[in-house]
């Protein structure tokens, strides 16, 4: 598979990505500019990356512009025809903003810009320590959505504290039901807001992101 | 014709706007007395040509839904001048 990952005026985790996906997990991977619109050498097997950072400066609302750019609007193409996207904080934004997920993601409920390691928990039991580095990362739906979403096993990480618990204190932006990462019903369609990328590398102390990147991104589907 | 529209964009009221609690904190040590509460929303201008003030209102309603809010998080007021 290959992967591709979009970059816009104002990314910043980009290269991150490139990085962990070429040379950590020894992927196939190149760089798509906003503008462009051409997925043509992708596949529905293939992959695209919405990285973190600050798309057009966050103006207006986190993801908001972005999600109009030439290239999002083949992106959106792209996952309603089953092509797996994936998206990390900024990314997570715009897909929320995109209508590719629900939701939203809202300023921080502790008013600051919160960057550290945390941890969190898949369906699974398993826990991972991975970064995280947002201002606006409080996810937010309605009621109703957050019911669907976990009926249909859609929440795919909550933060919690080192032992798997989900606590208060182990939210780092008020998340509402301590969620850290979705997918959509058709499972081909992920963002979270803690950063794998930065967490791929031994030299960076830290290796919990691989395992993510592999078995959300590299199995035959998204998200099993 | 030309007519001015301003459209206030707010966070909803059931959500916390920690902006707005911020600024309370701000007010605060003004020394200011009496400010209950600070909620922080958008006033966005927009010069929209178009034949009546309704369908400078319709224009102003669809670029609000579609990109100047988000109505997940935001409610907005359009006035046509």
């Amino acid at each position: 598979m290959k992967f591709g990952v979009v970059v816009f005026p104002g990314s910043n985790c980009d290269r991150d990505m490139f990085d962990a996906l070429k040379h950590d997990l020894g992927q196939d991977v190149t760089m798509l500019w906003h503008k462009d619109r051409d997925l043509s050498k992708f596949t529905t097997e293939d992959c695209i990356v919405l990285p973190g950072g600050f798309s057009y400066g966050d103006y207006l609302r986190c993801g908001a512009i972005a999600r109009f750019s030439p290239m999002m609007q083949s992106v959106i193409e792209f996952a309603n025809k089953g092509g797996k996207v994936f998206g990390v904080c900024n990314g997570f934004q715009i897909l929320c903003e995109s209508g590719l997920l629900p939701g939203a993601l809202l300023r921080n409920a502790n008013q600051q810009f919160v960057c550290k390691n945390v941890f969190i928990k898949n369906s699974s039991e398993e826990v991972f320590k991975i970064p995280v580095a947002h201002g606006e990362g409080r996810y937010y739906a309605d009621e109703q959505t957050l019911n669907e979403l976990e009926a249909n096993g859609q929440v795919i990480f909550r933060y919690c504290d080192e032992n798997g618990q989900f606590t208060k204190d182990s939210n780092p932006n008020g998340a509402t039901r301590n969620i850290a990462g979705i997918t959509n019903a058709q499972r081909n369609v992920f963002g979270m807001m803690p950063h794998p990328e930065r967490a791929c590398s031994d030299i960076l102390g830290n290796t919990d992101g691989r395992q993510i990147i592999e078995t959300l991104l590299m199995a035959k589907q998204l998200v099993h | 014709m030309t007519y001015t529209v301003q459209i206030k964009v707010m966070p909803l009221k059931e959500l916390l706007d920690p902006q707005g609690k911020a600024v309370m904190g701000g007010l605060e040590n003004l020394g200011l007395s009496g400010v209950e509460d600070v909620r922080v929303g958008k006033n966005i201008t927009l010069r929209v040509n178009a034949d009546s003030p309704e369908k400078a209102k319709a224009v102003a309603e669809e670029a609000s839904k579609k990109l100047l809010s988000n109505q997940v998080m935001e409610y907005f007021e359009i006035t046509v001048n």
